[in-house]
């Protein structure tokens, strides 16, 4: 509707205030506050296990299998992966090795040519991150052609890997270093545990539509 | 709706127990939940000045604003509609859906919604349409309307909710247990996620650098909303947009903070145009709805554009005293609480809710936790005033609540007091004689309504001030 917006446009011009000093921003509270390797995985990770984040410490090991080991004992019958993705690759070669565990499914078509069988899936997605964020207990995920979205939002269980050495102070610190305005992907998130809600009477309830666990493996 | 509804509806809510109970639970956690947080992490004077300039700096240059988040959107394969009107909002969402041959629907949180009556709309169009945030579930279940723009359900306790799931939901079994309520509702939103025609969305924050919507949420339907159907609408009113993406993280913070206690939202989901060639998932087609709805006039006020700064947080409700009270269902219109108080007598007009203003005590706890300091209480004074002035064209209705009867009195009043040959006599009548004024008199009944009996003086500061020997004037 051309018209309303130049009528919106139009009316707000004559509205605008004529002289123009738009405040200073002092960007101190949300710049990085120099915080030490150590430091910013154990803030992380006290925010992410304040609200029922699983954590899966495979750092200086094999990953591969320290996953495999958690989901046979957490019974997990399968496991969504993007198979052109260094993770998933990893995971496809060693996976069969490992002996009897979940099922290897590939995220391998759009959605739309398998949106009722990933629905029905009840195993786990995995995902790689481009790293955390200490002070609110954040995953940064850019989800691409290869790793879609859905793939950590539609399996019940959601496994993150987490490089220890590319936590970020602040949201502000990773914005700025990782340049993300320069160019925006179709969907950039910040995941900060598993999906909840407070909507009856203030009390937490875990896994209302998102995935209910949140296992995020340190490598 | 009647001047007097705030009256009635109040008087109501107070009267029912369990809703006061509901409010008053609710609204304890949600401020301690803040203050811990606030103790805790932060600088919130610092953080509190970085939010406000992001808003004030973004309403400085919104028209300009405006037309690069279009230009960059655009850009990105996204259609931007403008909408004066809620009926020019409803009629593009209408024609997008018939258009596509949707016939269900599943919406994320938005109270731009609200403000459109969307659903109504879309259902007399046919078109299902599904709310996927638990709390927007419940109460469209029971055909209500959102009681608190956060936690739209706040005003329910679990008897009430499991009562109304097990009428409602086929199947159910009933259950007070908060899992078995929650886990009820997934599963009936999830098979209407897979077979959604269409998402639509809010927006907390729109970027103009980049071309980015910005969605805050807890529970993952904003996420299904927006990726799983194959067609996106989200919604924004013009004030949406902020200038950069830097600004995002300390806006971030202070809603999120300020809202629920919360560090951060366990999803912030950044959408920068639908799915491109070769993903697989995401929305092939994507719409922004921009709409108006009186706040081009609000924006044309010096003093009351600053209500436009608001980050639809709540905080103001949770801290308000009369809110807190009487629930969000006593106030009309879409925005209960103290922002509702200076933003719907400007949307639907003071000769409808021009009472909205003076539902307040003043006691300035709203300004005091706004997190982007928006002057709640100045402007609660300048809308009262506004609804007594006839000349004015700032608020629509300005003049509205002007009375006759009033004018007189305070003109009465004003001669009075610049008249000695007047004054006098009437000081030394009402010390002496103030006590005997019948308790009926109009003004003096309603105050007593709820109030002690007002007593005079038995000596006026005049005559104490010369009898101390002060000289007169
Ligand atoms: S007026 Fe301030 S406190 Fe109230 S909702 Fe808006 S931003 Fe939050």
């Amino acid at each position: 509707m051309p018209d309303a917006r130049s009528a919106i446009l139009t009316r707000l011009r004559a509205g605008a205030p004529a002289t123009v000093t738009p405040p200073d921003e002092d960007f101190a509270p949300v710049a990085g506050i120099g915080m030490g390797g150590e430091e910013r995985l154990a803030r992380l990770r006290r925010a992410m296990e304040a609200v029922h984040t699983e954590f899966l410490d495979a750092r200086g090991a094999d990953w591969v299998p320290a996953i495999h080991a958690w989901m046979v004992a957490q019974s997990l019958p399968s496991l969504i992966l993007a198979p052109r993705t260094e993770p998933g690759r990893r995971i496809a070669e060693r996976w069969p090795g490992l002996g009897a565990g979940p099922r290897l499914i590939p995220y391998d078509r759009p959605l739309a040519e398998w949106k009722a069988a990933l629905f029905a899936e009840n195993g786990a997605g995995l995902t790689a991150t481009l790293g955390g964020i200490a002070a609110t207990g954040s995953l940064i995920l850019i989800p691409s052609a290869d790793e879609p979205r859905t793939l950590s939002l539609v399996p019940p269980v959601h496994i993150a890997l987490l490089e220890v050495a590319r936590i970020y102070d602040t949201m502000w610190q990773a914005m700025r270093e990782q340049e993300w305005s320069r160019a925006m992907p179709t969907n950039l998130l910040l995941i900060s545990g598993p999906s909840k809600t407070a909507d009856i009477e203030q009390t937490l309830a875990y896994g209302v539509h998102g995935p209910k666990r949140l296992l995020v493996v340190l490598v | 709706m009647a001047t007097a509804e705030f009256r009635v509806s109040a008087r109501k809510a107070l009267a029912d127990p369990e809703l006061r109970a509901n409010f008053r639970r609710a609204m304890d956690g949600l401020m301690s939940r803040r203050a811990d947080l606030f103790a805790r992490a932060g600088d919130w004077a610092g953080l509190r000045a970085l939010g406000a300039a992001a808003r004030l700096r973004a309403l400085a240059r919104l028209p300009e604003l405006l037309e690069r988040l279009e230009a960059k959107l655009v850009e990105r394969g996204v259609r931007v509609h403008w909408a004066e009107t809620v009926e020019q909002g409803n009629a593009i969402v209408g024609d997008i859906l018939r258009r596509r041959g949707a016939r269900l629907v599943v919406k994320g949180k938005s109270m731009v919604s609200e403000e459109m009556h969307l659903n109504h709309f879309l259902e007399g169009e046919g078109i299902e349409v599904l709310e996927a945030d638990l709390g927007e579930y419940i109460i469209q279940l029971d055909h209500e309307t959102p009681s608190h723009i956060i936690m739209p359900a706040i005003h329910k306790n679990r008897r009430q909710i499991a009562k109304l799931f097990f009428e409602r939901i086929k199947g159910a079994r009933y259950s007070e247990e908060v899992d078995e309520l929650t886990a009820l509702a997934r599963a009936v939103l999830r098979e209407k996620f897979e077979r959604a025609d269409a998402g639509i969305s809010g927006v907390n924050f729109a970027v103009a650098e980049t071309g980015t919507l910005v969605l805050v949420e807890n529970e993952g339907n904003g996420r299904l909303c927006t990726t799983v159907p194959p067609v996106h609408i989200a919604l924004m009113g013009i004030e949406k947009v902020i200038e950069r993406l830097d600004q995002v993280p300390a806006l971030l913070a202070l809603l999120t903070r300020s809202a629920t206690g919360q560090p951060i939202t366990g999803y912030v989901n950044m959408i920068t145009g639908p799915r491109r060639a070769g993903e697989k998932d995401g929305p092939d087609e994507m719409h922004l709805v921009i709409l108006d709805n009186g706040r081009t006039r609000v924006y044309a006020d010096a003093e009351l554009r600053d209500v436009l700064r608001c980050i639809r947080c709540g905080a103001c409700m949770n801290h308000c005293p009369v809110y807190t009270r009487v629930g969000g269902h006593a106030y009309p219109g879409t925005y209960p609480g103290p922002i509702g108080k200076i933003l719907m007598p400007q949307m639907l007009g003071l000769e409808k809710v021009g009472d909205l203003p003076h539902a307040s005590a003043l006691c300035e706890a709203c300004t005091e936790i706004c997190p982007v300091a928006i002057p709640i209480g100045d402007i609660l004074v300048r809308l009262r005033r506004e609804g007594t002035r006839a000349d004015s064209r700032a608020v629509q209705g300005a003049g509205a609540r002007r009375s006759a009867f009033e004018s007189l009195v305070w003109s009465a009043w004003a001669a009075i007091y610049a008249t000695p040959v007047l004054y006098r006599p009437m000081v030394w009548t009402l010390t002496r004689l103030g006590g005997l004024l019948p308790r009926g008199l109009p003004g003096l009944r309603d105050w007593m309504r709820v109030r002690a009996r007002p007593r005079f003086a038995r000596r006026s500061l005049h005559e104490l001030a010369r009898r101390a020997g002060l000289p007169d004037a």
